[in-house]
């Protein structure tokens, strides 16, 4: 693997050689010195042309604790904002010894299109291109995942997968990086993926891909204890497609599917195969009182800091596997 | 110009239509004879240029009713003499430029200047066309009538690039140019349907988060705008017809008996959606690539006749413009010199149609549609002598650096394509010969002009 730019092109055995590690680094962010030697001496370009504080922060503290020199890039205040080129600003990261590019772009496929380029060598890490994927947003959410799956079986999390569980996406399917990525990345593992929005909200052809799709939350939900989700994953609802082009208002999405107060108590009823509680995720950050409600934010069940210290671990991984794998070409 | 006499040339050997060998000359701008004759006859004349042409196919020269030449505005794309040096090479006597240039070609100035500079190139013959709308924007008529009565004399009116969308100002605009005895080309795009769209939406797009661009924003405005040529009696043109859908509207409407053409472009022929999963702006185009079901109607569309003509939509790009992020880049392919072999391919490799129906499609047709009366001819004695001569059986491997164009985006790059353009006659000039650029017109017929001062 020299590059991660979506989780389609993961095979099972290395979204289970990624989780694993990502354990191992998990234990290392329990120790005091929270630091590893492997990445010292290799820089770690932090290339977002978008903001998001909350993925270039865990992927900062990421490449810190393996002993990696960050930099961080900003599309804002720098060149970019002067009309510089993605090519041009790549090859000035090259020139100056980058190796590794996380890169955050507005655009669908741009860090597809850096890695297949002759713009740079360095391995690139996608954290988010525009609405097609962010692989790493899934990977922790499945780390997230197999923990409380795995925890259910009394099992230890190392070499399992998700097969069986089911996993329900609820949301904007349509504009979602997290979702696409949760979606390829959760069939990988063996999870049984269902899919619950608004139809304005579901791209075309949605009927193809390998998932349930529902329009009402309330039928995804099921009826009787056993026969809900083991996980929901709420997705943030952006506020500019509120404006009544996608659903008529806020409140009728909320009443509709919303992680309401009432649904909250559904869940709250259901227990799983080995008798454990459903999980609820949130790629953060939450509209609470839209999409979820203040109660089922703050829920025990809520993985959404869980979520958080996994990020850090996950992203650890990638760049560990990405770059001590790779020897710098020097030629 | 037209008339202006060149050295005679004596084709032996050639497949017209690509039927038995005839020898042909070709003599003060036309077809002199046919057969047995040519021989006979250029033997009475002083200066003959020979050329062997046993097993090449002579065709009447094609003609391209969507051409993008950028100048003026955008010299860094293309200009007029680069773009006519492409399309002879690509075998092409005629082409028509679009008018989205910068000004926009809506006024007589502009339409004029780009005749101009077409005849100064004198590789191709360029005609203008004119917009529809002041300045594209689909607000107001453009002086439809000034560009008519120019020495232009336009007949064609597009806003390809934008959809005349405004079904009132669509409406006057098909019942304004039969005033001219002309006919609207519309670029069929509902621009509601497809905001900010940057791919053919369906299964590809839904996994590449890509915005949509669906079938049915071309479809509707093509539905609708068969209803309005047929209300007014006017003639409506269909540019890049893309979608299935498209297809079976228009048949439904020539089966009404409704004044209405269509094109389909070579790559819509050949590529499908499947290629931008690379995310390689190079595929990038308006309307975009459509799914293989698309293409295979569209072949049969244009075998059955449904689809009338071939249109290149050759639309150059400098190299910044695709060497970017896929939604920042610019829409559109090199068209001109990759079309004929594309076509072959598609279509006669595949048994879909003869060289009798290529030559309609690409030259007969176009020709009518604009009522050109000296392009698309029979190759028959006393005919213009604008014809091409094709090596059906060369392969060639595309490579966009070795084009005459100033455009590098060629969706078909690296691709190995069969046949190739082998000699272009312009009014009984060959402009290219062993496939490469020979001399423009426009030098000939001053050498002509010089020595015939000589002689007297």
């Amino acid at each position: 693997m020299r590059h991660l730019l979506s989780t389609a092109d993961l095979s099972h055995a290395q979204a289970l050689s990624i989780l694993d590690t990502a354990e191992e680094m998990a234990a290392v962010s329990t120790r005091e010195v929270k630091k590893l030697p492997t990445l010292r001496g290799r820089t770690v370009v932090n290339l977002f042309f978008e903001d998001s504080t909350r993925t270039r922060i865990s992927f900062e503290a990421a490449a810190k604790r393996l002993s990696a020199d960050v930099m961080n890039f900003s599309a804002k205040g720098s060149s970019v904002s002067k009309g510089e080129s993605l090519k041009d600003t790549v090859q000035t990261l090259e020139a100056i010894g980058a190796d590794a590019i996380v890169m955050r772009h507005w655009a669908s496929g741009a860090a597809a299109q850096l890695a297949a380029s002759d713009w740079t060598d360095c391995a690139v890490i996608n954290a988010g291109d525009g609405t097609h994927e962010h692989p790493t947003q899934a990977l922790l959410d499945a780390l997230t995942l197999r923990r409380g799956w795995s925890a259910a079986q009394g099992q230890d999390p190392r070499g399992t997968d998700l097969t069986g569980m089911r996993v329900l996406i609820v949301g904007d399917i349509l504009h979602s990086r997290v979702a696409r990525s949760n979606i390829w990345l959760l069939r990988t593992l063996g999870a049984d993926v269902g899919l619950v929005a608004p139809a304005t909200l579901l791209p075309v052809g949605v009927e193809k891909w390998p998932v349930n799709v529902y329009y009402s939350l309330d039928e995804a939900l099921g009826s009787g204890p056993e026969a809900g989700p083991d996980a929901i994953m709420m997705l943030r609802v952006q506020a500019e497609r509120m404006g009544g082009a996608y659903f008529p208002t806020a409140a009728e999405y909320t009443r509709r599917w919303g992680l309401t107060d009432e649904r909250l108590a559904r869940l709250e009823a259901h227990r799983g195969a080995a008798g454990q509680r459903p999980m609820i995720l949130h790629p953060g950050p939450m509209n609470r009182g839209v999409e979820i409600s203040a109660a089922a934010a703050d829920s025990p069940m809520n993985q959404v800091l869980d979520q958080v210290s996994h990020g850090v671990s996950v992203r650890m991984a990638v760049l560990h596997l990405l770059l001590s794998s790779s020897e710098r070409n020097t030629a | 110009m037209r008339s202006t006499p060149t050295a005679a040339t004596l084709i032996l050997g050639a497949l017209p239509y690509g039927e038995a060998p005839e020898d042909v000359l070709i003599a003060e701008g036309r077809i002199a004879a046919v057969g047995p004759d040519a021989r006979i006859q250029a033997e009475q004349l002083q200066e003959v240029t020979t050329i062997e042409a046993a097993g090449l196919i002579m065709l009447p020269g094609m003609v391209d009713l969507h051409t993008h030449l950028r100048e003026p505005g955008r010299e860094d794309a293309e200009t007029v003499e680069t773009g006519s040096r492409a399309a002879a090479k690509g075998g092409f006597t005629a082409v028509h430029a679009m008018a989205n240039s910068s000004p926009v070609a809506d006024s007589a100035g502009v339409v004029e200047q780009v005749h101009r500079l077409g005849r100064a190139s004198g590789w191709t013959e360029v005609y203008p066309v004119g917009a529809v709308t002041v300045g594209l924007a689909g607000e107001r008529l453009a002086e439809l009538g000034a560009m008519a009565e120019s020495s232009a004399q336009v007949r064609m009116f597009s806003d390809d690039g934008m959809c005349v969308h405004n079904p009132v100002l669509m409406r006057r605009a098909l019942e304004y140019v039969k005033t001219v005895d002309g006919f609207i080309a519309q670029h069929a795009q509902e621009p509601l349907l497809t905001e900010g769209a940057q791919m053919n939406e369906g299964d590809v797009s839904a996994v590449l988060g890509l915005p949509g661009w669906p079938a049915v924003a071309e479809e509707s405005i093509i539905a609708r705008d068969v209803l309005l040529a047929q209300h007014v009696g006017s003639r409506l043109h269909i540019c890049h017809v893309s979608t299935a859908g498209s297809v079976e509207i228009i048949r439904w409407a020539k089966e009404r008996g409704i004044d209405v053409t269509a094109e389909v472009t070579p790559h819509h022929l050949l590529l499908t959606d499947e290629l931008v999963r690379g995310y390689d702006p190079v595929y990038k185009v308006n309307p975009p690539l459509r799914t293989g079901a698309d293409v295979e109607a569209l072949r049969a569309g244009l075998a059955d006749g449904t689809i009338d003509i071939i249109g290149t939509d050759h639309a150059p790009h400098p190299t910044q413009a695709k060497e970017c992020e896929w939604s920042a880049a610019a829409m559109g392919m090199t068209g001109l010199e990759t079309a004929l072999p594309v076509v072959i391919k598609t279509m006669i490799s595949t048994g879909l149609m003869g060289w009798r129906r290529f030559a309609e499609v690409t030259s007969i047709k176009p020709a009518q549609i604009y009522r050109h009366a000296h392009q698309g001819r029979p190759l028959k004695p006393g005919e213009p002598a604008n014809l091409i001569l094709v090596d059906a059986g060369a392969t060639q491997t595309v490579d966009p650096a070795g084009h005459a164009s100033k455009g590098r985006n060629s969706p078909f790059r690296g691709m190995e394509l069969p046949g190739a353009v082998r000699a272009t006659f312009l009014q009984g000039h060959p402009v290219v010969l062993d496939g490469e650029l020979n001399s423009p017109l426009s030098e000939a017929a001053a050498r002509a002009a010089e020595q015939s001062q000589v002689q007297s």
